[in-house]
């Protein structure tokens, strides 16, 4: 028997697969909105898992995306030609298989990452993670193999709304059940109060490397599909702003609030397209966005419940 | 069944306990008293694996506890219950419990722990659903007792459970502490800055200060002693 949260899975699965059928009669630009969107999804979500339920405060994320993205591409683009075959020449076949190697990739980093962090704690984190983002920019910046500083171009087009909405739909389902069950209300627990979690004999090193891993999984899974949606990578794509922006989303929806990060998501992907005309000037309305929302709503815009800490 | 020996610990260059030796005998309940600073929760912080002593020897049963991770201790039979509450906030009571037999694999004795607590704690029965950050300072206390208890401890540890809690529920508290020391036959090692309490219901009990044991006596012969009085339980 299904449990009524794998039915939701199914059926958001389902609408993204119908919705995606349709897509060649779509107006481009929306189509555009809507992937971003999803990829949005996709990348807050897995950050929530990582700084609204377990607490451990981020600013790699964007460090993530690029590994899965770049792993991802090289998959399709460079080892492409030698691996369609292999697989029937289906690209349905090897999208997946590229997506989950750029995923694969990403947690192995969020490991790497994870492991050191540990000993850190709040902006000691923050600080770390902000380094780990910036290596992996400079890094692949000089790595001439994809592109160095130039970018990675000519990456075939295989994100559609099926793909995308269908790893959103995984995501949010995954964080969920995960977060949701007994193993999980470990992540509350270490976030609520490590010291006493710790004092229960929960490990707590290891939720904590596990919130990395599970969140570097999914932004590598995302960045996959974005640079198969935008057929064009580059290092400054996955700067230290995305990753800010990433983390806006998590705080505007409220962390640890699932729902509440979703149509944060979504409002700050149609918002930013909105604010298009005001160009670079885009980054100090985010700013002002945040610090008006930390004097009026602290625990986010869409948290209503009193769930905040009493002491 | 816990022998401290010669145990210093320091927070950086601070020097937090230097050498404290005590024991305690199983089914015993022994307090630790003494002022603010005097070390009192570094001892059992130190016990549980949460910080690392410099010198000095725990045993627990005579196997040693210096150097094991926090849950391995508990995996031991040592539970903790930290100072200030330290419930988690955002979980439900239920799931607050259900925490604290986290290393616990076997359903039913989960369930026959849920029923032991319930049963000492029929509050917290009332209380299942609610979150734990929405119960008062008492109701917190037991939940915090509760969930040490959920692992099947051998021996417990509590850290000022008087602390903030209104005076007509510290009683029930302790009335609760020796509750589960006879009935369950936990050994207890209780920290308290209420002296008079403490000694009330402990056997024996060890004075720290500044990081030393001063004095260390039968509870009963502690509570006449006229340094422990001036000091400590507000007599002349």
């Amino acid at each position: 028997m299904l449990s009524r949260s794998q039915y939701y899975l199914l059926a958001a699965i389902a609408v993204a697969f119908g919705a995606s059928w349709f897509s060649r009669s779509y107006n481009p630009y929306f189509l555009d909105i809507a992937v971003t969107c999803g990829i949005n999804i996709t990348l807050a979500v897995s950050l929530n898992l990582i700084n609204g339920y377990t607490g451990q405060f981020s600013l790699g994320h964007a460090g993530f995306m690029a590994i899965g993205a770049y792993s991802a591409a090289t998959v399709t683009t460079i080892f492409g030609d030698k691996l369609l075959p292999l697989v029937g020449g289906q690209t349905w076949i090897l999208f997946p298989l590229a997506l989950y190697a750029g995923g694969l990739v990403a947690s192995l980093a969020g490991l790497l990452v994870g492991v050191p962090s540990l000993r850190l704690r709040g902006d000691y984190l923050a600080i770390v993670t902000l380094g780990f983002g910036e290596i992996i920019r400079v890094l692949l910046q000089n790595i001439n193999a994809v592109g160095g500083a130039r970018g990675m171009i000519n990456i075939p087009e295989y994100t559609n709304l099926f793909w995308t909405f269908g790893l959103a739909a995984i995501t949010v389902y995954t964080v969920w059940a995960l977060v949701n069950s007994t193993y999980g209300r470990g992540f509350i627990a270490v976030n609520d109060d490590e010291v006493a979690a710790e004092a229960m004999g929960i490990n707590t090193t290891r939720y904590k490397i596990t919130a990395f891993v599970v969140g570097a999984f999914f932004a590598g899974l995302a960045g996959g599909i974005y640079a198969h949606f935008k057929q064009y990578i580059a290092p400054q794509g996955f700067g230290f702003d995305k990753s800010i922006e990433i983390v806006v989303m998590v705080i505007l929806g409220g962390m640890g609030n699932t729902v509440g990060v979703i149509i944060a998501a979504v409002l700050l992907t149609v918002l930013t397209e909105s604010l298009r005309k005001f160009g670079d000037y885009r980054m100090i309305l985010y700013s002002l966005l945040i610090i008006v929302l930390m004097i009026t709503r602290p625990q986010g815009l869409f948290t209503w419940t009193a769930k905040r800490k009493t002491a | 069944m816990l022998e401290i020996k010669e145990l210093a610990v320091s927070y950086g260059a601070i020097t937090a306990l230097h050498g404290v030796s005590l024991s305690v005998k199983p089914g015993s309940i022994v307090t630790l008293i003494g002022g603010n600073g005097a070390g009192k929760t570094t001892t059992l912080r130190t016990v549980s694996g949460l910080l690392k002593p410099q010198a000095g020897e725990i045993l627990y049963n005579g196997k040693s506890l210096v150097g094991l991770k926090p849950h391995r201790v508990v995996e031991l039979g040592l539970s903790h219950v930290p100072e200030g509450r330290m419930v988690f906030a955002n979980l439900t009571v239920h799931e607050n419990l259900m925490m604290g037999a986290y290393l616990q694999r076997d359903k039913n004795l989960i369930r026959a722990s849920f029923e032991s607590v319930f049963a000492t704690f029929p509050r917290l029965q009332e209380r299942e659903q609610q979150v734990a950050g929405t119960l008062s300072g008492g109701e917190q206390q037991m939940l915090a007792i509760g969930r040490a208890l959920m692992s099947r401890p051998k021996f417990l540890m509590m850290d000022e459970p008087s602390l903030g809690i209104a005076p007509l529920l510290v009683k029930t508290i302790f009335e609760k502490i020796v509750e589960i020391n006879r009935t369950q036959g936990i050994t207890i090692l209780l920290v308290e800055q209420n002296a008079n309490l403490a000694l009330e219901i402990s056997h024996f009990g060890y004075v720290l200060e500044t990081g030393k044991i001063i004095l260390s006596d039968n509870s009963a012969a502690l509570r006449q002693n006229p340094q422990v009085k001036s000091a400590y339980l507000g007599g002349g």
